[in-house]
């Protein structure tokens, strides 16, 4: 080999070797296609969770002259949410690039998407990427309260509910947490929405089912699920699903996304186990809706904590889960004679403020085997961030309570909650939709 | 005449039928219904609200049957639906006024 074809050798190894730099080192605002394409993915799953997923697990719950009232009502918020999204939430919630954002809500700089065009980047994905993966979790959230007020809500009011609730209640609370608010800032860890997603809903159902009164006969009248395999089939789509929610939380595929797999999972088998055992114990026989019920309650509660802690401590969350979300159920059900038709607030609500609270625990590194990813900047013991978790609850909890209450309120003034007494003994299917679920 | 109506458990009807078979009855009505007795109900629990069931499946067949065959077919269904626990049914007999097929008009013991 001469020495000029050597020179020439050495010079192209240069020049790939500065190329390689250069994309290893790439500048945030370039696109990363192994994040993008986990996004992508995430974003269908997520959506998946709601349609068919929630969809048919709600369902299968209800009584059978009430079965495409709920379809009906997961489907229409669906899109719904997705165009409110569009509008105003998205902005509210995380306002525009470049512009600092307040403690309370984001600017207004993307209301119709408006600072946003193909090219945008956010981080090493596509700005449109992140606010569909965003839109997701807003379609879900307020599918979730309607567990509460099954069987008896007007679909109108259920639309007009849903459609301030977004805009008031859901969007805030997104841009406290994770839109560059205060809780964000003080160091709230929650990785994938047990204070956002999990704690609005529930208390929003909660309130809901307070304020609507309980369905006719509620205690008197049996009302057993129509058609549990329905309500199994949507279950396991909501187990998928759930990784696109919170491994997809991580917003790029690395570690901590691999990490928030693995512990959804396990808390999500440990919750399901732990609420069959509870029922096995009790009342002698281990039921199909009760290992599935464990499962969201598995579920629910390792999201916020799903970026914090490691598995040995997702399977102590997990079986807390469906210890205390069992025990939570019974005791609304029974005790308190509240009507949340679907147990919306003690599978949600109890394992969204759980986890929560767990992980400011699990999330420290001197618990041996327990131990997780470590406390937010600027804290340093678990009293610490267990303080800034609790605060996180709390503010969630009291504003959701509030303003869900008086957004009902309005609501009935406007067009009335309810379906009148005669209506919903007929069924929601044929009264408000001219159908029936079934011709068997 | 007699119309014989048994009221069974559902999972006994195959053996019925074929004791049925085997004395020379060969037609019966059968029906779905629900009820109770001696056997109560059961319960069912869904996340902790329980609901007692009253009625219990049960399987009602029909027969007509010629006055000669009354006991032979008492013991064939007695002996194929028993089980021994409560809940097994019932038999009833009541006389039968008058029968016809429609397709030939032969009436009384001939249309059975």
């Amino acid at each position: 080999m001469s020495m000029e074809k050597n020179v020439k050798m050495l010079q192209r190894i240069a020049v790939l070797a500065v190329v390689m730099l250069a994309s290893t080192g790439a500048s945030a605002d370039e696109l990363n296609p192994a994040d993008t394409a986990w996004m992508l993915t995430s974003t269908a799953l997520v959506l998946f969770m709601t349609i068919p997923g929630l969809s048919l697990f709600y369902a299968g719950l209800v009584r059978v002259k009430n079965v495409l009232s709920i379809l009906m009502q997961c489907f229409a918020l669906t899109c719904l949410m997705s165009l409110v999204w569009f509008v105003v939430g998205y902005t509210i919630a995380f306002g525009s690039d470049g512009v600092e954002q307040g403690m309370w809500i984001g600017d207004f700089g993307n209301v119709l998407f408006a600072s946003m065009t193909m090219e945008t980047m956010n981080g090493g994905i596509p700005a449109t990427l992140f606010a569909i993966f965003q839109m997701t979790f807003a379609i879900i959230t307020p599918a979730l309260i309607l567990g509460a007020f099954a069987e008896r809500m007007r679909f109108s009011a259920m639309l007009l509910f849903s459609t301030i609730w977004l805009i008031v209640v859901y969007s805030p609370v997104c841009h406290w947490v994770w839109g560059g608010g205060w809780l964000g800032n003080m160091g709230l860890q929650d990785f994938a929405g047990g204070t956002v997603v999990h704690i609005t809903a529930a208390v929003a159902a909660l309130v809901a089912a307070l304020v609507m009164g309980p369905r006719k006969g509620f205690g008197t009248v049996a009302m057993p699920p129509h058609n549990l395999t329905m309500t199994i089939t949507g279950a396991g789509m909501l187990w998928v699903g759930w990784f696109g929610f919170n491994a997809g939380s991580a917003v790029a595929a690395d570690n901590s996304a691999a990490m928030a797999m693995l512990v959804t999972h396990l808390s999500a088998s440990c919750g399901a186990l732990a609420w069959m055992t509870m029922e096995w114990v009790r009342h002698g026989k281990p039921s199909v809706l009760g290992i599935v019920t464990g499962m969201v309650a598995g579920l629910g509660t390792i999201t916020p904590a799903s970026g914090s802690v490691g598995p040995a401590a997702a399977v102590l969350i997990g079986l807390s889960a469906g210890v205390i979300c069992y025990f939570a159920t019974n005791y609304l059900k029974n005790a308190l004679k509240i009507d949340d038709s679907l147990d919306v607030f003690p599978v949600h609500g109890v394992g969204g403020i759980l986890g929560t609270l767990l992980a400011g625990i699990f999330c420290s590194t001197q618990l041996g085997i327990f131990s997780g990813n470590g406390f937010s900047d600027g804290i340093d013991s678990i009293g610490g961030q267990l303080m800034v978790q609790a605060t996180g609850v709390l503010a969630t909890f009291i504003y959701t309570l509030v303003a869900t209450f008086i957004i009902l309120k309005f609501v009935d003034m406007v067009v009335g909650l309810r379906v009148d007494g005669d209506e919903e003994t007929q069924g929601l299917d044929l009264v408000l939709h001219d159908e029936r679920g079934y011709d068997l | 005449m007699k119309m014989m109506t048994a009221i069974i458990k559902p999972f006994k009807l195959d053996d019925v039928r074929d004791a049925l078979n085997e004395i020379g009855i060969a037609g019966m009505t059968v029906e779905e219904v629900k009820g109770y007795g001696r056997q109560k109900g059961h319960t069912e629990l869904y996340r902790g609200a329980e609901y007692l069931v009253e009625f219990q499946p049960k399987v009602k067949l029909q027969i007509a049957i010629s006055d000669d065959q009354v006991e032979a077919a008492i013991d064939a269904i007695s002996g194929a639906a028993s089980t021994g626990k409560i809940g097994d049914g019932k038999i009833f007999v009541v006389p039968l006024e008058q029968s016809i097929r429609i397709r030939t008009g032969e009436t009384g013991e001939d249309a059975l």
